[in-house]
């Protein structure tokens, strides 16, 4: 073991080099592609490519008589054994919904879902073939544009009869958290200002960079399951509850997992079919899809209508804020796809005091790709509502924005602080995040130059786009998940064992897949045991290792998952004391534990938790007192969630001759409570802003008039590359969470969630004296143009 | 079948491969360099990235034959000695990588960059990397990392 010398006084805050690297950098990697076993069998998915249609025929014969072929598997044939894919969230109790099945049998939903598929064995014999085999479909009328299928005028699913799958609302006077928003809105439109805005949050692609891949093998006595998945104990879960296979026979691995975002937080039709495939031949069997595949039947994200009213005083004192929202589900329900919009539900209030609040949700089927997690899940469109409207009233009062938001929040004396939604927001600061913010920004000076392009008629004007916000993050409280219809919790799972050697072997429930809980776990339990970083050792995502756990989404890992590792690590001084008591023939109320070791008070004798582990492993001295093990285990419930919070500007570039926007400038200020890894927390806001700035300049997944993904590669879905961003100044302000014992928040969502109003901000407020008072998202260079034309014309 | 002969992270292979077959998947499935991944179908993510002949191709856009007599270096074969490349050690030191999907090709590319420019301004390294995306970290720490080997002589 590493003296303790060594060690910085503190490692929560030291930004340590990440312990994963090591492997990604070298190729040394456990994708699931990477996963070859013997005789593994390789499987191609037949999609139908019709929107909506029904299967009259499939003639698998050509196909089957293939070279390589093993078997064809058309959903009739599994039509008793496929069961049906889970929605763990009712958010209404007359929530209607159609089956899911993980092969369509005679209906299809959505251009992209999976009518037959091939088992090979290589996958390109498995491609060959399925180009052999044969589907005549019926199509029927697709039901598309979101409003109309609200109106129920085309239904998606004609067996259901209707488009909407669940109504929901929330009402500050019905639920005694607020007043009555019609009447703060008629009361407004007397002499206050009302603002009634209509939002479209186009559909998104979580687009991680690895495919999703899964592996089988049937052959062992545990069918062992490889996903590139987010949760591997949900998959675990749902295979056995979805199939029928006792869930101790199920063994599932996420290895190596190349991003997710949301997009892997799914049970998924391929992995089921996986299943299936394997199941019957006996054999190992692997899918990997390709980009296509993914881009086309891989869950998407956003896609809904917001109608937003805001009531205010004539000096822009909010008093209500309505909003109807209409949302798409796609052709089904997936895991959470209902509850999206939920998890938005209590945010659009934001960072602000206001006294009343009407939320109403619709939740509509179409034939798309359905829709469910993408990072931030509701929260990024309910802070781009809010803080757009803001923009407008302050537009509308004549003041700078930041002075609108400023008369709105809540201030930092008045936490903890009961919403209108009716969370308690337990802890925040925005003055100083603002105030940060606004001066690395430089922002007196941008709004100097601002008023002197605007003078002198530059062809380029600039914009500064503000963005406040705070998230619910840390899900969740199970108490609350139950009271909201989820089937699930959302405790965290964690195991700490000190092995003979002195080395410490920390298990955890959560799933990275980008974000570095081997490093942040080993400083958690470095600080916390006292022993070195280098000696901490962190295993996750194996069913069979980490036995217990739900798994990384929600920005929950470590303000549930980190703190149930420190449960654990206290659990384990706490047994190790009166071990150490007895080998020391001290009494444990003269024991103290300090830097990784039992000292008797007052005097020199003690022993380090290294030396103590490897007294139990002998057990020659024990006496049988105390359990003679130091391993501890610690499930945690969260007592509430925690809210993260920060003030993001941008500042833009238009030029209003071609309507090519550029960032100039973009800051951030997050309040992320207390750090444990500045490095890792910053790159998470690099990629967080990245993404939301990518949906307010660039993507957008486009369906035609039939319903094909139009945006079905990378060439039409724009991703952004490293030319398309510009760099970040991020900093940080530090107001520690109450909510659990570290303090912290979580990050993970952050950056998408403020920078998507931010832009758009931005770009307005350039061409706001051009009487531009929107531009739809992503806002590309054509879409401006227009929208300078149109507001020449208003 | 096709005969070929490839020299790979300096081993010499001879291998039969069928005409179609695209370099990236001779490395992956003939080879075992599972290290070169694949991101997307249509050459647009550079996930799969490696040297041929010293310079940067997408290994998804050549056809394994025309890889024939050919040397080709993937991120395996960067490391010398357990030393790592210049590039691989400043993608570490400036958390240049989250989830790593990218990161092989990222750093075969930007290998490849700064041999062209020794001292990349950060529009160099942007525009030298467009054909590569990242979904993960905004690009910003990749940049600085490219930079800090370009001025730790990585070039060599
Ligand atoms: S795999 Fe995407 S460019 Fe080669
Ligand atoms: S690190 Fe995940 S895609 Fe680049």
């Amino acid at each position: 073991m590493t003296t303790t010398e060594d060690r910085p006084a503190t490692e929560i805050g030291n930004p340590r080099l990440r312990k994963e690297d090591a492997r990604l950098i070298t190729g040394r990697t456990r994708w699931t592609d990477n996963i070859v076993l013997p005789g593994m069998q390789h499987i191609a998915m037949v999609r139908s490519p019709f929107a909506h249609a029904r299967i009259t025929s499939i003639d698998t014969e050509a196909a089957r008589a293939a070279t390589g072929v093993v078997a064809v598997i058309t959903g009739a044939d599994i039509a008793d054994e496929q069961g049906a894919l889970p929605n763990a969230w009712a958010v209404v109790s007359d929530q209607q919904a159609p089956v899911h099945p993980s092969m369509a049998v005679d209906h299809v939903a959505f251009a992209g879902e999976i009518v037959a598929m091939v088992i090979a064995r290589t996958a390109a014999e498995a491609n060959d073939a399925a180009e052999l085999v044969d589907v005549d479909y019926e199509e029927l009328a697709p039901a598309l544009e979101l409003r109309a299928a609200a109106r129920d005028e085309v239904i998606a699913h004609p067996d259901l009869g209707t488009n909407v799958s669940a109504v929901w609302a929330y009402d500050s006077a019905e639920s005694g958290t607020g007043g009555d928003v019609e009447a703060a809105i008629a009361a407004a439109r007397n002499g206050g200002i009302v603002i009634e805005k209509e939002i479209r949050q186009q559909r998104l692609i979580p687009a991680f960079m690895e495919p999703r891949a899964i592996v089988v093998d049937p052959t062992t006595e545990q069918m062992t399951v490889w996903s590139s998945t987010q949760v591997p104990h949900f998959v675990r879960i749902f295979i056995a509850l979805v199939l029928g296979i006792p869930e101790s026979k199920i063994r599932v691995i996420a290895p190596d997992v190349g991003g997710g975002f949301g997009g892997k937080l799914q049970f998924t039709p391929e992995e089921v079919l996986t299943v299936i495939a394997a199941r019957r031949t006996g054999k190992p069997c692997k899918y990997c899809e390709t980009r296509s595949e993914s881009l086309m039947a891989a869950h998407h994200g956003r896609d809904q209508w917001q109608q937003v009213t805001l009531a205010a005083t004539a000096d822009g004192t909010v008093t209500g804020l309505k909003v109807e929202l209409t949302v798409d589900m796609g052709a089904y329900l997936g895991l959470v796809t209902s509850a999206i919009p939920l998890l938005g539900a209590f945010m659009y209030n934001g960072i602000y005091k206001f006294p009343s609040y009407h939320l109403g949700i619709t939740n509509v089927f179409t034939n798309k790709t359905w829709t469910d997690a993408y990072r931030g899940a509701g929260r990024p469109e309910a802070t781009y509502a809010i803080e757009r409207v803001m923009d407008e009233l302050a537009a509308r009062v004549g003041v700078d924005p930041l002075e609108i938001r400023e008369r709105n929040w809540i201030k930092h004396e008045e936490f903890p602080f009961s919403t209108v939604s009716g969370l308690q927001y337990d802890s925040g600061n925005y003055e100083a995040a603002t105030a940060k913010a606004r001066e690395l920004f430089g922002y007196d000076d941008l709004r100097k130059e601002q008023a002197e392009r605007r003078e002198s008629g530059d062809p380029v004007q600039l914009g500064i786009g503000i963005s406040t916000y705070t998230e619910m993050c840390g899900l969740a409280p199970s108490r609350w998940l139950g009271s909201m219809g989820y089937v699930g919790g959302g405790w965290e799972h964690a195991a700490v064992r000190m092995l003979p050697t002195g080395k410490v072997e920390v298990v955890t429930g959560t799933s990275p897949h980008g974000q570095g809980h081997e490093t942040a776990w080993s400083q958690l339990v470095a600080d916390r045991l006292g022993v070195a970083f280098e000696d901490v050792e962190v295993l996750h995502g194996d069913t069979q290792v980490a036995v217990r756990g739900l798994d990384t989404y929600g920005s929950r890992s470590l303000a549930v998952g980190g703190m149930a590792v420190l449960a654990a690590a206290d659990k384990v001084i706490e047994k190790a004391k009166p071990i150490a008591a007895q080998l020391l023939e001290a009494n444990t109320d003269d024991l103290d534990f300090s830097a990784g070791r039992y000292g008797v008070r007052g005097t020199d004798a003690g022993m380090t938790l290294a030396e103590l582990a490897f007294a139990v492993f002998q057990g020659h001295k024990l006496d049988g007192s105390a359990e003679g093990c130091l391993d501890a285990d610690a499930t945690l419930d969260p007592d509430d969630f925690s809210f993260p919070h920060g003030t993001h500007l941008c500042a833009v570039e238009v030029d209003t001759e071609t309507g090519e926007t550029k960032i100039r400038s973009y800051v951030s200020v997050d309040d992320v409570g207390v750090v444990v890894n500045p490095l890792i927390v910053e790159g998470q806001v690099h990629g967080g802003l990245a993404q939301g700035i990518a949906q307010a300049l660039y993507e957008e997944a486009v369906h035609d008039d039939s319903g094909t993904l139009i945006t079905g590669s990378f060439d039409q879905y724009l991703l952004p590359g490293a030319p398309d961003l510009p760099r970040f100044e991020t900093a940080r302000t530090e107001t520690p969470a109450t909510t659990n014992q570290l303090g912290v928040k979580g990050v993970g969502e952050a950056g998408t969630i403020a920078s998507t109003p931010a832009v758009v901000n931005a770009i307005v407020d350039a061409l706001r004296p051009l009487g531009v008072t929107d531009v739809v998202m992503p806002c590309t260079p054509y879409r401006v143009w227009k929208a300078i034309q149109e507001g020449a014309q208003s | 079948m096709t005969r070929i002969t490839v020299k790979v992270d300096g081993s010499s292979f001879t291998d039969e491969v069928e005409p179609r077959t695209l370099l990236v998947h001779y490395l992956r499935e003939q080879l075992g360099k599972t290290g070169t991944v694949v991101g997307c179908d249509t050459g647009n993510c550079g996930s799969c990235t490696v040297h041929l002949d010293g310079r940067s191709v997408k290994s998804c856009s050549l056809l394994a034959v025309q890889a024939d007599g050919h040397e080709v270096t993937t991120i395996e074969g960067l490391s010398t000695n357990g030393q790592l490349h210049p590039m691989q050690q400043a993608f570490h030191e400036h958390h240049a990588l989250q989830c790593g999907y990218c990161t092989p090709g990222m750093i075969m590319q930007s290998i490849d960059l700064i041999a062209d420019n020794p001292d990349p301004s950060d529009e160099d390294v942007r525009l030298g990397l467009e054909g590569n995306l990242c979904r993960c970290t905004g690009y910003q720490n990749i940049v600085k990392a490219v930079q800090a080997a370009a001025a730790a002589g990585g070039a060599q």
